[in-house]
């Protein structure tokens, strides 16, 4: 089981970049070690800006920064940046095109048991309804680690959201498909599209290990880029199916489900689940007993796509 | 430019005529503040159409974006734009004059309208500076009901904690706001201890609508090291014509054309007074 979470890896990129580009500055809110950028802060203290417990100055000075050519990424608990600074994220992001990479650590139900205070199950929806806002949730620390590289390569504002644990590797060291902005096609079948993001990746292909014992074929994607979402790919899948499932660590509005099933409906008509949190604060718990409740794991996800071919 | 008092008449007529043209405006602010601007464009900041994408160029986000009338006026008066355009397009169908500060525009660096932005985005710009041992300046300026934010008082304590010295940040204290006196509406004073607390060094001027006043707070700011300044420039909101100023009313307001004959009159009288 690999023990490297997300937020790890995107550290070990920056700090490997930063030898070559001196631009590179990462901001924290208090958030340096659960964003597990002490090393960086450490080892790089002049590329580094610790705001304090300040949501709103962390998104404003790293649009400060941005505007005279430097190349920030705001590391901050999810629940807090995509909400606290939504106003900064809008305005001083997305609306003056500024070159920021917004990283919301913790996401999802990462802190469990700390409440819906801590829980960022609405950032999917909150960040995409901002014109020029890019929305990621890569689904393993390889693929992390190649977003990360791709976002250095362009000047436009990002948000960018990780989970507090080590995820299961999706992908191989080495070996990571990767198009900036396209999905990742997992593997293909005829009888059900499952269409994951971030953490629910995993479980989703496990998904289709469990469908397959059972005859029945599935397309599993992995739809890292929630916004520009990778309609091309959804087409094709659905297309390809009989019916779609979504899954996501999202509250059930706004999220990829939503994406989803809006291209879906207008394209290619066919049934669509959308599997998510609750619309209520989710029951406590570590995030792995939440995901187990609500049946966001492999068994819960090919239950209801067997549930869902039957009905067809 | 030698009489920038008697030009700063010639300006306010400049923003009056945009406000009737585009039906719509923040006068009152215009004019509290127009001569803030002036003070930082003609004669303390490197900023011009020529040198936009010099790295060394001094950086100004207006944070009370509201005021976009005046900022306008003396962004055409540089050469950004042509005033005529300005002023017939302004916030009409389609425009690209809208109603708030847009970098889509020559000459502005940041879009702003939200309160509570610029200092905290002026902060980074500083730290740039800074991180890149390049001597720019850093201005903002807010307005008085914009204090209230919390968001100000977060960029207040990075300032005074990262002792930003190229960073200068005004206040255009005209006392009133939408709703009534700042007073009244939220309690202000004391500005300069508030400040003071936080570590910054505070520059008190008496008439802020003084051309020579502020540009003397501008230079006692740039001399000053290890801290960022405050320019506290108590105002009058409305300055220029006795129609408009003191009133909360005129926040917000599209002269009559009776009020405009009155208002440009007194501008008149004000601009040969100094002449």
């Amino acid at each position: 089981m690999n023990k490297i979470p997300n937020r790890q890896a995107i550290c070990e990129v920056l700090m490997d970049k930063v030898k070559t580009d001196k631009d590179i500055v990462v901001l924290c809110s208090d958030s340096r070690g659960s964003a597990s950028m002490t090393p960086f802060a450490n080892e790089y203290p002049d590329n580094f800006v610790e705001v304090g417990i300040a949501e709103q100055n962390l998104v404003s000075i790293s649009a400060g920064l941005a505007k005279c050519g430097k190349k920030p990424f705001a590391a901050s608990p999810a629940c807090f940046l995509s909400t606290r600074s939504y106003e900064q994220a809008k305005v001083d992001c997305a609306y003056s095109n500024t070159n920021v990479t917004l990283i919301g650590i913790s996401g999802g139900i990462s802190y469990g048991a700390l409440g819906m205070s801590h829980h960022s199950a609405q950032d999917i929806a909150a960040m995409s309804a901002i014109p020029n806002m890019r929305v990621y949730l890569p689904s393993d620390r390889f693929q992390t680690a190649c977003l990360i590289e791709n976002l250095l390569q362009d000047e436009k504002p990002a948000y960018l959201r990780v989970g507090r644990n080590p995820v299961e590797d999706v992908y191989k060291e080495g070996n990571v498909p990767f198009e900036m902005d396209k999905a990742t096609v997992l593997c293909e079948g005829t009888d059900v599209a499952i269409i994951a993001c971030g953490e629910m990746v995993k479980p989703s292909l496990d998904a289709a290990k469990l469908l397959k014992e059972q005859c029945i074929s599935a397309t599993v994607i992995d739809m890292y880029c929630v916004k520009p979402l990778d309609k091309d790919a959804v087409i094709k899948a659905a297309q390809n199916a009989k019916a779609v499932i979504t899954v996501e660590e999202h509250a059930p509005f706004g999220g990829l489900g939503s994406m989803v099933s809006q291209v879906v409906a207008a394209e290619c008509p066919k049934r669509v689940i959308n599997m998510t949190l609750p619309d209520a604060p989710v029951i406590t718990g570590t995030s792995k007993e939440v995901f187990d409740y609500y049946g966001l794991n492999a068994k819960g996800i090919a239950d209801k796509a067997v549930e869902l071919v039957k009905n067809v | 430019m030698d009489n920038l008092t008697a030009f700063s008449y010639d300006l306010r007529k400049k923003v009056v005529e945009m406000i009737i043209e585009g039906k719509g405006g923040h006068i009152g602010g215009d004019m509290s503040v127009i001569d803030i601007l002036i003070t930082l464009y003609f004669k303390q900041m490197n900023i011009s159409p020529e040198n936009m994408d010099d790295p060394n160029r001094d950086r100004f986000v207006l944070s009370k974006g509201h005021s976009v009338e005046a900022y306008y006026a003396v962004l055409a008066a540089k050469g950004f734009f042509s005033m005529e355009d300005v002023i017939a397009n302004f916030s009409k169908f389609g425009s690209k004059y809208i109603g708030h500060p847009n970098n889509k525009l020559p000459g502005i660096e940041m879009n702003s309208g939200s309160l509570g932005h610029g200092l905290p985005v002026c902060i980074g710009m500083a730290l740039a500076g800074k991180m890149d041992t390049r001597d720019y300046r850093v201005y903002t300026v807010m307005g008085d009901g914009e204090l209230a934010e919390g968001s100000v008082w977060e960029g207040a304590m990075a300032a005074g904690h990262y002792k930003l010295d190229n960073l200068c940040a005004v206040i255009d204290r005209n006392r009133l706001q939408i709703s009534g006196s700042t007073e009244d509406v939220m309690h202000h004073d004391s500005q300069i201890e508030r400040w003071q607390s936080f570590g910054w060094h505070v520059i008190d001027v008496k008439n802020g609508n003084s051309i020579d006043e502020l540009d003397a707070a501008f230079n006692e700011a740039k001399a000053t090291k290890g801290q960022p300044s405050l320019v506290l420039a108590n105002t009058v909101k409305g300055c220029g014509s006795k129609v408009m100023e003191n009133v909360a009313s005129w926040h917000h307001h599209v002269p009559t054309e009776e009020e405009a004959k009155q208002i440009f009159a007194d501008f008149e009288e004000r601009r040969e007074a100094c002449i």
